[in-house]
């Protein structure tokens, strides 16, 4: 008789919980024919990613997850469709008429994604790393110090983007 | 696996604090009205029971056997769904409140700070998805308002919650109400209590900043197609959300579960942070009796030009504080 293979352990199950919840709001993102059902998938998926970030003990990521993507960033999105289409002429098709190229590109990102996953030799042990405070200490000590540069010309980035949104939204007068 | 420690604790936890909340939900509505009564001179509530002690459970016998109304206009997954999400965030944040010496009511995680304000950012989520699937002018116009309003004074609630963190040195709240301060930095901090307030005001949509129903000119804003229990919950989230914010400043600002004698004697923790919060509510409350509402354009400016700028400059000065006196 063949050795049964070992039974998932209780964080297994609720991984492969999170991962398939994610799964589905993702799909419910792109198949939606509401534009604000897409968004509100789009929020579920954010926290589906947040939950599977806590499993992997990477509890700084996750609650920086929820507070930039669904506080922030999410929240815009759901306030320009709020404003731009009214729940009546919210049907939408998922489709239009690119449909044929972008399916192409996300075949081959996919096959690009699976052929890289697959050719790198994961280490099967690697040392300790940070966990916690002396993570997000090293964390901040790393962007002023080693990353100063790409951190600033980031926030040099978002401060032209603010700028020219202020530029648009100008009144004339 | 540790079933005790990691799920069967945890779980009567939350269930003690679930019932301490709803109940302390309850009370507030009543204790509200008869501040509020006695504020303009009158008795308030005082013919069900004792001192009207018997209001909160008539009113949400009444809000249980309304009839639910379902309009056929709305979009009704998300309609139904709204209220809930009103309220859980509310519960949500009290898991890192630290309710007695070096014990959080649920979990001490090492990121406490930031989970209040991740949390604080999805609580619009409730008033915008009701607004929207209201299908109803009035209602899309009040949450509108209300996200717009939330997402302006996130801003400088979070810079002061990070000149707090940048004074403490420590994501945990357990650690900040357990490391001793010294007193210049209690000045300080009490110095930006007032702003923080302010914040708080807007942030809960409570009077004078109650914009997101203005009865005047929205009907009842976002809740204008809520009723019966639908609408209790609504005003369960609002209250709650009083109720939490008051534990957060209290633990912030006044030191939390600290007074006399509450380190020798543990159970004296969670007294003395009921104390505050209690309070804290009275000031809400005062304020919703005696100040008036300010006009849309006048928050948002006040926000914008006012309390954001002197929020940055109160941060740029904590840091320094920090840097040259800790």
């Amino acid at each position: 008789m063949p050795e049964l293979p070992p039974l998932p352990t209780i964080s297994q199950l609720v991984f492969t919980g999170f991962a398939l919840f994610t799964c589905a709001s993702a799909l419910g993102v792109v198949l939606a024919r509401n534009l604000f059902h897409g968004a509100l998938a789009l929020v579920a998926t954010l926290f589906g990613v947040a939950g599977l970030y806590v499993m992997l003990e990477a509890e700084f990521l996750a609650v920086s997850q929820v507070l930039v993507y669904v506080g922030a960033i999410a929240t815009l999105i759901t306030f320009a469709i709020m404003l731009t289409r009214s729940m009546m002429y919210g049907k939408t098709s998922p489709l239009n008429r690119q449909w044929g190229k972008t399916g192409l590109f996300a075949v081959m990102i996919f096959l690009a994604l699976y052929g890289f996953v697959g050719s790198i030799p994961w280490a099967d042990s690697a040392p300790a790393v940070l966990a916690d405070e002396s993570m997000i200490a090293a964390l901040g000590v790393e962007f002023v110090t080693n990353y100063v540069v790409a951190f600033e010309v980031m926030g040099l980035l978002l401060l032209v983007a603010l700028v020219g949104a202020v530029m648009l939204a100008r009144d004339n007068n | 696996m540790d079933w005790l420690n990691l799920v069967v604790f945890p779980v009567i936890r939350i269930v003690v604090l679930f019932v301490v909340l709803l109940t302390g939900f309850a009370y507030l509505t009543l204790l509200e009205r008869k501040l509020l009564g006695r504020f303009q001179v009158r008795y308030g509530p005082n013919r069900a029971g004792k001192f009207g002690l018997m209001q909160p459970l008539a009113d949400a016998v009444k809000a249980l056997f309304k009839e639910e109304i379902i309009p056929n206009h709305v979009d009704k997954p998300i309609y139904v769904i709204a209220p809930a999400l009103a309220l859980v965030p509310a519960l949500l944040i009290w898991a890192v409140i630290p309710i007695a010496s070096g014990m959080p009511a649920v979990a001490d995680v090492s990121i406490g700070f930031l989970w209040i304000l991740a949390i604080a950012g999805v609580e619009g989520y409730g008033i915008i998805l009701a607004g929207w699937s209201s299908n109803n002018n009035y209602s899309l116009l009040g949450a509108l308002r209300s996200s717009a309003q939330m997402v302006s004074y996130e801003l400088p609630m979070g810079m002061f919650l990070v000149s707090i963190l940048i004074l403490a040195g420590d994501f945990s709240l357990v650690n900040l109400v357990d490391n001793a301060r010294p007193w210049w930095e209690w000045i300080w901090l009490w110095l930006a209590f007032p702003f923080f307030f302010i914040c708080i005001l807007a942030e809960t949509n409570r009077s004078p900043f109650d914009l997101p129903e203005t009865e005047n000119e929205l009907v009842a804003g976002f809740q204008t197609e809520y009723g019966g229990m639908k609408f209790a919950l609504f005003m369960m989230a609002e209250y709650t959300n009083m109720i939490t914010t008051s534990a957060i400043m209290a633990t912030l600002f006044f030191g939390g579960w600290r007074g006399p004698f509450a380190e020798e004697i543990v159970w004296l923790g969670p007294i003395y942070l009921l104390a505050k919060i209690f309070i804290l509510l009275c000031l809400f409350i005062w304020v919703r009796a005696s100040v008036s509402r300010p006009r849309y354009d006048q928050l948002m400016t006040f926000c914008w030009q006012f309390l954001l700028p002197l929020s940055i400059g109160y941060m740029v000065i904590s840091a320094l504080l920090a840097v040259f006196l800790k």
